[in-house]
């Protein structure tokens, strides 16, 4: 197998990588965003909670 | 059926299932791309540049698929008044935005050597440009409403005015004399393309529906929790995870 005429694309590299390339940037995106906003909401309501708790 | 609309147990159940959907979305992944780029031979009018197909028609297919589905919760949600139906349909947009601005993006990407133009007002494109426009104006009124209930409904009503547009997408290509090509699968009768180029474009549809369900999934836990924080389950969940 020929790397260098695999990434070539026959010419059409810069099309068919980009379009790859977007395609895997949103796919990381759409996963790494409910990470981080899962612990952004654990750490929010454990204050929440606290908060609570003291004011009772 | 109660018990799998409550939240808690939709909770649980949706942690249990998204580490075995995103394995199979890896799977599915792997062998689409393996497929698409390396078993699929050049096209004999578009050489390699046709590869752009396995991303571009299954975002395009997720971009309606994803908006049928929201608004269908949307519809659920107004009659039944079930939370998790609100919940599930905003957590559709994003995803099914982001899928549209891929669809719209690689099309573009292959449209300049295809056409020799990155964009043009053809029936298909601008249905697809309405259908993105629709997403951002259903996430800008969610977040315009404070009430999470009254915003469900005010949503739910925008999404289901919108569904006349996936016909008018799906149908453009025959309705109209577009540049865009017509369905070569999703047509009546037997599809007309390559079985050797039609296996990796369903691989990666099937990759990008399991993926979506993964996602979905993952943003519908953190939904039930910032939405059933006065609850006693959630304080419990919260002490025991960590």
């Amino acid at each position: 197998m020929n790397w260098s005429h695999f990434f070539a694309m026959g010419g059409y590299a810069v099309y068919v990588w980009s379009s790859y390339g977007l395609a895997v940037l949103i796919l990381i995106l759409n996963l790494y965003l409910p990470l981080a906003r899962r612990k952004t909401v654990q750490r929010r309501l454990r204050e929440f909670l606290r908060l609570k708790e003291q004011t009772r | 059926m109660h018990k799998y609309a409550s939240p808690k147990f939709f909770y649980t159940l949706a942690g249990q299932l998204t580490p075995w959907l995103a394995a199979l979305t890896a799977v599915l992944l792997l062998a689409g791309l393996y497929f698409g780029l390396f078993v699929a031979p050049p096209d004999y009018q578009q050489g390699e540049s046709y590869r752009i197909m396995f991303i571009h028609v299954p975002a395009a297919w997720m971009s309606m698929f994803v908006y049928m589905l929201m608004a269908g919760a949307g519809a659920v949600a107004l009659v039944w008044n079930i939370k998790l139906a609100e919940m599930f349909a905003a957590c559709c947009a994003p995803i099914g935005a982001s899928f549209t601005f891929l669809a719209l993006v690689t099309g573009s990407l292959w449209g300049k050597p295809m056409w020799g133009a990155w964009w043009a007002w053809d029936a298909r494109l601008t249905s697809e440009l309405i259908l993105f426009f629709l997403y951002i104006g259903y996430m800008a009124l969610q977040a315009s409403i404070d009430d999470p209930r009254r915003a469900a409904r005010a949503s739910a009503i925008l999404a289901l005015v919108g569904v006349v547009n996936i016909p008018v997408i799906h149908f453009s290509v025959q309705w109209w004399n577009t540049l865009h090509q017509p369905a070569s699968v999703t047509r009546m009768g037997a599809p007309t393309i390559a079985p050797i180029m039609l296996v990796p474009l369903l691989l990666m549809a099937l990759a990008f529906t399991v993926y979506f369900f993964t996602v979905v999934l993952m943003r519908m836990r953190n939904e039930i929790l910032e939405r059933e924080r006065h609850t006693g389950w959630v304080a419990e969940i919260l002490e025991s995870e960590p």
